[in-house]
């Protein structure tokens, strides 16, 4: 009893890790097996939330939080407005004939079998420097880290170091704060109130 | 079951890069399906946003596991912010679709069929 | 087994106590939020159940939601029914987690913690479409939408207004803000500088717009939309939607609190005065328990002084419509937030020390409470001077 409680316990990294990986896994599964467009939309939220408990579990904490607020509290909100505006009569349930889905499960099959061939088949070994997950007390401070490699000064141990120069990450930073103006721009303009045309159907 | 019986026998698995790679695997493979066989237009956009999630956990994957540094971080918070904006302009074009065709079904978009 | 206390027991301890707290300040507010109302409207409030003062008004109330039925509408999807009260109330429980109530007293020490009770609390809105969408209802639909346009809309300058403290504070560890908030009334971040004094005020005003509270509620009042999103839920599922916005309103509050206001350290530094402070082993000056105890009532005190702000707002001010509150958004609050953020970030290259911020910070507050006693004092007395004075003038 006493080896089970310690055994447990030290695995509790083990036990989040599979709790939220069964998540992940299990309700990405079911955005594809469902019907319903509203009840896809809710499990793509348990998974992003799974996805977020995995990033803070791999110690990207930011990346984690950012992943709350911007997928599940923004992309996610505007799909769902996308599924309640497009919405009209039979709206939520759209068969797709079994010819397809038979001949999307095989390439989806093929596709996962490559994939786990090469994960599985390379040697990790030699870029790998963690063996696994551990929980620590301290905070690593990612925030301070990615901060400074946004305002282009790359911290240590940085691939970008090579450049003496140490441009980091300002341009692609830049260039998306433009990106996402212009997208809204784009957005605002594409999906303005306009007079309906007749249905083409 | 593997992890049942390492743990009875007092041994905890190690989380490997490889577990890590391959739930971003499974997650990959479910949005390719997502997008080829939804026919509501949303759906397709969920799809795409599956994949690009699976990315981002190899993105933060590979910056935890290995010595290259926090890049991986900082390419998954583009990863984060490039398919928010995205998934606004695909929702302006499915709008636009619905108000031209009264359904989001893709399988009626086909005016530039011969 | 001490293992088996540190490292299992000890987080589901954390939580079940903070799961307590999160119920028994809902019975609390329920019971305030009646007794505000109804003092502000002239009248006395609840007053029979539990002797004079209606203490045990709540407890009634929740014996009553108990033993209500509970209907699901025949349109409904069940299972999103079921499931979305939960999901906004787990997103208002998780910002919790990350709260220190006291020195040191944090379930989680978290290097992030404002931008994760914020990211968190975002989490809500989705629990509101599922609302208004499985309800079956169109009211409950459009509720829900609106609800969820003007939520997502507000939390855009609510996170922007914190940015001006984040940085002026160099941090988002809301245990290190608080701790450089230590001292006197003086060295409260929102006297730091003006834009900072300001952002406290901004972020207040898009507070409450985010919970969906004081003059933006119109998507839950009854004579708009029957009651938004929780138009068909009854009985114990009601209980939970307004737990979570009592939480909600409580997180965003002591965000504030922390961020703005001194987070556990009063106007004036009476238990450094009175000798409750030592230093411990690391060498830093710190309060002994009883201190920590004492700042612990001052954050719960000061959280609770904004709440009653928010709902002295809520029964003084009229609702306003659906686009206006989107027009404040977009048009007033956004690029006033912009604007204060880009005079936070300046400000430090202006001026070198924090004293001539804390200068700026309180000419900012003269200022304002300049305006505010000049309006007030220009009231009219009465209707009848106030027709008066625009007759003759």
């Amino acid at each position: 009893m006493q080896r089970l409680v310690d055994s447990l316990i030290g695995s509790w990294p083990q036990m989040l890790f599979a709790i939220m990986a069964l998540t992940t896994v299990g309700c990405s599964i079911a955005v594809v097996v469902t019907q319903n467009i509203v009840r896809a939309a809710v499990w793509l939220l348990f998974t992003l939330t799974g996805t977020a408990g995995l990033f803070f579990l791999l110690g990207a904490d930011f990346v984690g939080a950012t992943q709350l607020l911007i997928y599940v509290g923004g992309t996610l909100i505007l799909v769902i407005f996308g599924v309640m505006l497009t919405a009209r009569g039979p709206f939520v349930q759209m068969k797709t004939q079994s010819g397809e889905w038979t001949m999307a499960a095989v390439v989806g099959l093929v596709l996962f079998g490559l994939l786990s061939y090469s994960i599985l088949s390379t040697g990790w070994v030699k870029v790998v420097q963690k063996q696994s997950i551990e929980i620590s007390e301290e905070n690593s401070p990612t925030t301070t880290q990615l901060g400074m490699q946004f305002l282009g000064v790359p911290p240590q141990g940085s691939l970008v170091k090579r450049d003496p120069a140490g441009i980091g990450y300002l341009l692609p930073f830049e260039i998306v704060s433009v990106h996402l103006l212009v997208v809204m721009i784009g957005a605002a303009y594409l999906a303005r109130a306009k007079r309906r045309k007749r249905a083409e159907v | 079951m593997g992890f049942v019986i390492a743990t009875v026998q007092n041994q905890t698995m190690n989380i490997e890069l490889t577990s890590v790679l391959l739930i971003g695997a499974v997650m990959f493979v479910c949005g390719v399906v997502c997008m080829a066989t939804k026919r509501n237009a949303v759906g397709i956009l969920i799809g795409a946003e599956l994949v690009l999630n699976a990315s981002n956990l190899n993105f933060v994957a590979f910056a935890y596991y290995t010595p290259f540094g926090i890049d991986g971080q900082a390419f998954a918070l583009f990863g984060i912010v490039l398919p928010a904006a995205e998934a606004a302009i695909a929702l302006a074009i499915i709008l636009n679709f619905y108000n031209n065709h009264m359904t989001v079904d893709v399988d009626r978009a086909d005016e530039l069929k011969q | 087994m001490s293992d088996l206390l540190t490292k299992i027991a000890w987080p589901f301890l954390l939580s079940v106590v903070i799961m307590l707290f999160f119920q028994f300040q809902a019975i609390i507010f329920v019971w305030l939020e009646r007794k505000v109302s109804g003092r502000i409207q002239d009248r006395l409030g609840p007053t029979r159940v539990g002797g004079k003062f209606g203490w045990l008004q709540t407890i009634a109330d929740g014996v009553k939601l108990l033993l209500k039925e509970d209907l699901i509408p025949k349109d409904a999807d069940r299972p999103l029914f079921r499931i979305s009260p939960y999901i906004v109330l787990c997103g208002a429980f998780a910002a919790f987690l990350a709260v220190p109530f006291a020195f040191q007293w944090a379930a989680v020490r978290l290097n992030i913690a404002v931008f994760f009770m914020l990211a968190v609390m975002s989490v809500e809105v989705f629990g509101v479409i599922m609302a208004g969408y499985a309800s079956g209802s169109k009211w409950a639909l459009f509720g829900g939408m609106r609800e969820a346009a003007q939520v997502v809309s507000y939390e855009v300058p609510m996170a922007m207004n914190i940015v001006p403290a984040v940085i002026a504070a160099g941090t988002m560890n809301l245990n290190e803000v608080a701790r450089m908030q230590w001292g006197g009334i003086w060295d409260w971040m929102c006297f730091h500088d003006p834009f900072t004094f300001f952002a406290a005020i901004v972020y207040i005003v898009c507070a409450t717009a985010s919970v969906k509270r004081a003059p933006f509620d119109l998507a839950e009042a009854e004579s708009e939309l029957v009651a938004g999103f929780h138009t068909e839920y009854s009985g114990f599922r009601w209980l939970i939607f307004f737990m979570a916005e009592y939480a909600s309103m409580l997180a965003v509050a002591w965000i504030a609190t922390i961020m703005f206001w001194g987070g556990w350290s009063g106007p004036l530094p009476i238990t450094q005065w009175l000798g409750l402070w030592h230093t411990n082993a690391a060498g830093d000056y710190v309060p002994g328990t009883l201190a920590t105890i004492i700042g612990l009532l001052n954050f719960i005190a000061k959280g609770y002084t904004l709440i009653f702000v928010m709902m002295w707002i809520r029964w003084t001010l009229p609702r306003i419509r659906i686009d206006q509150v989107m027009k404040t958004c977009l048009k007033y609050l956004l690029p006033l937030s912009c604007f204060l953020l880009l005079g936070a970030a300046a400000w430090p290259l202006v001026v070198r020390t924090r004293f001539g911020g804390q200068i700026g910070g309180a000419v900012a507050a003269a200022i304002l409470a300049l305006i505010v006693f000049k309006g007030i004092l220009s009231t009219p007395k009465s209707a009848a001077q106030g027709r008066r004075e625009v007759v003759y003038k």
